[in-house]
């Protein structure tokens, strides 16, 4: 119980002191608004094209919102040494980091819903199958925060954070198939694609929005999860490492 | 300070809260700790002195957690600690030389955090907070936020984070550095408050007259090593033992050392500056004799007074380090951090 406690309040902490401030909120927002409105005026269909788009954007929203926030948090905590308070604390190790981790995977769900909510104004979201594209959204919020997790524990300062995220962020918009199929790419390109864990995570979304997934669930789902064990196991692996030294 | 009763009762068996035994890290080349070994009483207030860079910082680590031992074996509040920090750290509290808490929240809400790392409950911790909030003298900042307060307001508050789950030892980390007077006495009262309360503290400070008011025991470390650990009293006994005298006269007294040494063999002269002479003897020192000897030489004696040797003596003899050096050292890193 006494972890628990530990746990849900460090999870509260972090939403009110970063994930909740105004320029996060507006961020969260603008981001996703920006590239939906960016990609819409590219597509040059109309409305009609909404559906093809937005697994891409909730996808994309949910990458930069989640890395970023954990990246900067972590090795902004790290740098200023209230980081280890948390290693000091009677918490285990794996358990601390999931709750640091916790407000990123929410802040990625809920940047996630900004396309969805906007696409329910101008589009019918009547088929879109919202059992697997729930959970879909869930696993892509959690890779991206792994992703962000072990970027943070990879740098020093937190302008290393952004840069060394960016390093996987955007061969990701090019290589997983959010805007571009990965049928499209040249054939060398293909075997990065998959890869890459949002590779996953968007075929899971096009096949619940637009019922045209290449991969079985089956296949998409285990992937995800096991970039998120991997991901997570390296970072605790580089906190031994690197911050109890 | 009020005792709460959540203090586990010790096993009557072993007096040491903390044991350390050979206790060694390694930066690549660098022996940052070299087979360290002392005990920590249960209650007791021990003082951790050492110049930059002696490992003072290293060892607090090994023993709270933050970094792993190459070798040796830590025990605390009994339990082994040297594979599994995580053990004891629900009885440890510690202060580190940096006020490190979250500057977006306030007082309150800071110490509440702190409370609920180690499972207290919501009642519970918004009364613990608001008990050392008025304790440490913060009352009416408890709802400022951390980042508008000052350095000594500060400090304080990181104190009573460490505390707020009433560790059974604390790890205080130069507690008073770079604070201004007022805040330091405040500061060194708690700490003799909590001290008196049953809190072992362990206490690390560049500050030797602060290591000397406070501490029963101390341990000086140098280049990784311990030089030497012995309480307060038994450090000082060789050093006041003696007699030691300064002398401050006009014109070139020092240069006249060797002729004062010559004139007065059972006496020992050492030059200081400013025209001043300190003298050292096994025996009550006899001043009209030198007064004369320095007349005879055209030397006026302005004052002799009595010296009271302090642990900074034993210190720089047991260290070799003068302790102004260390001050000095010390106000760099901090002013450049």
């Amino acid at each position: 119980m006494t972890r628990w406690i530990a746990f849900w309040n460090i999870l509260l902490k972090d939403m009110r002191t970063y994930y909740l401030k105004p320029p996060n909120i507006s961020w969260g927002l603008l981001f996703p608004l920006a590239w939906t409105a960016m990609f819409f005026i590219k597509s040059g269909k109309g409305l009609e094209s909404i559906p093809s788009l937005l697994p891409g954007l909730i996808a994309i929203s949910i990458l930069f919102g989640s890395t970023s926030m954990l990246a900067v948090t972590v090795t902004f905590e790290k740098k200023n040494r209230s980081f280890e308070r948390l290693l000091l604390s009677p918490i285990p190790l794996e358990l601390l980091m999931l709750a640091k981790t916790g407000g990123a995977i929410l802040f990625g769900v809920a940047n996630a819903s900004v396309p969805l909510v906007l696409a329910l104004f101008v589009t019918d979201l009547s088929r879109v199958s919202w059992v697997s594209l729930a959970p879909a959204v869930v696993a892509i919020a959690m890779v991206s925060t792994f992703l962000g997790l072990f970027v943070a524990v990879s740098v020093r300062e937190v302008f290393e954070a952004q840069t060394f995220s960016n390093f996987f962020r955007f061969p990701m918009i090019f290589l997983c198939g959010l805007f571009f199929p990965i049928d499209s790419l040249p054939v060398f390109l293909r075997p990065l694609s998959y890869l890459l864990p949002l590779t996953y995570g968007v075929d899971i979304l096009r096949g619940a929005i637009n019922g045209r997934n290449s991969m079985p669930l089956g296949l998409d789902f285990p992937v995800m999860c096991l970039y998120c064990v991997v991901l997570f196991s390296f970072s605790l692996r580089g906190i031994n490492r690197k911050w109890i030294t | 300070m009020e005792t709460r009763p959540s203090h586990t009762p010790a096993p009557p068996e072993n007096p040491f809260f903390i044991e350390v035994s050979e206790l060694s890290k390694r930066f690549g080349e660098v022996a940052a700790v070299d087979r360290v070994s002392f005990e920590v009483r249960r209650g007791e207030l021990f003082g951790f002195l050492g110049p930059n860079g002696a490992g003072k910082t290293t060892t607090i680590n090994m023993l709270t957690g933050l970094a792993r031992p190459d070798s040796g074996e830590i025990r605390v509040g009994g339990l082994d600690c040297t594979g599994n920090p995580k053990a004891a750290q629900h009885q440890i509290g510690v202060v580190p030389d940096e006020s490190n808490l979250y500057p977006e929240l306030s007082g309150l809400e800071n110490l509440c955090f702190c409370a609920a790392l180690y499972g207290m409950r919501k009642n519970e911790r918004r009364g613990r907070a608001r008990e050392l909030l008025e304790t440490f003298g913060l009352k009416e900042a408890g709802d400022r936020k951390f980042a508008g307060y000052s350095r000594g307001m500060k400090r304080k508050l990181t104190i009573a984070a460490g505390i707020i789950h009433d560790p059974q030892v604390l790890f205080l980390d130069e507690p008073t550095s770079g604070i201004d007077v007022a805040s330091a006495r405040h500061i060194r009262q708690l700490v003799a408050d909590l001290h008196r309360a049953g809190t072992t503290i362990f206490l690390t400070t560049h500050n030797i007259e602060e290591a000397e008011r406070l501490c029963e025991r101390i341990a000086f470390i140098v280049r990784g090593r311990i030089v030497r650990v012995d309480t307060v009293a038994n450090l000082l006994q060789p050093v006041r033992e003696k007699h030691v005298m300064a002398v401050s006269a006009s014109g070139s007294a020092p240069a006249h050392c060797l002729d004062l040494a010559s004139a007065f063999p059972f006496l020992r002269f050492q030059p200081l500056s400013e025209g001043r002479i300190l003298v050292e003897s096994p025996d009550p020192i006899r001043v009209g004799p030198l007064v004369h000897f320095l007349d005879d030489h055209d030397i006026e004696v302005i004052e002799a007074r009595l010296v009271q040797p302090s642990l900074e003596d034993v210190f720089v003899r047991v260290t070799g380090i003068e302790t102004d050096a260390m001050t000095k050292e010390k106000e760099r890193v901090a002013g450049s951090a």
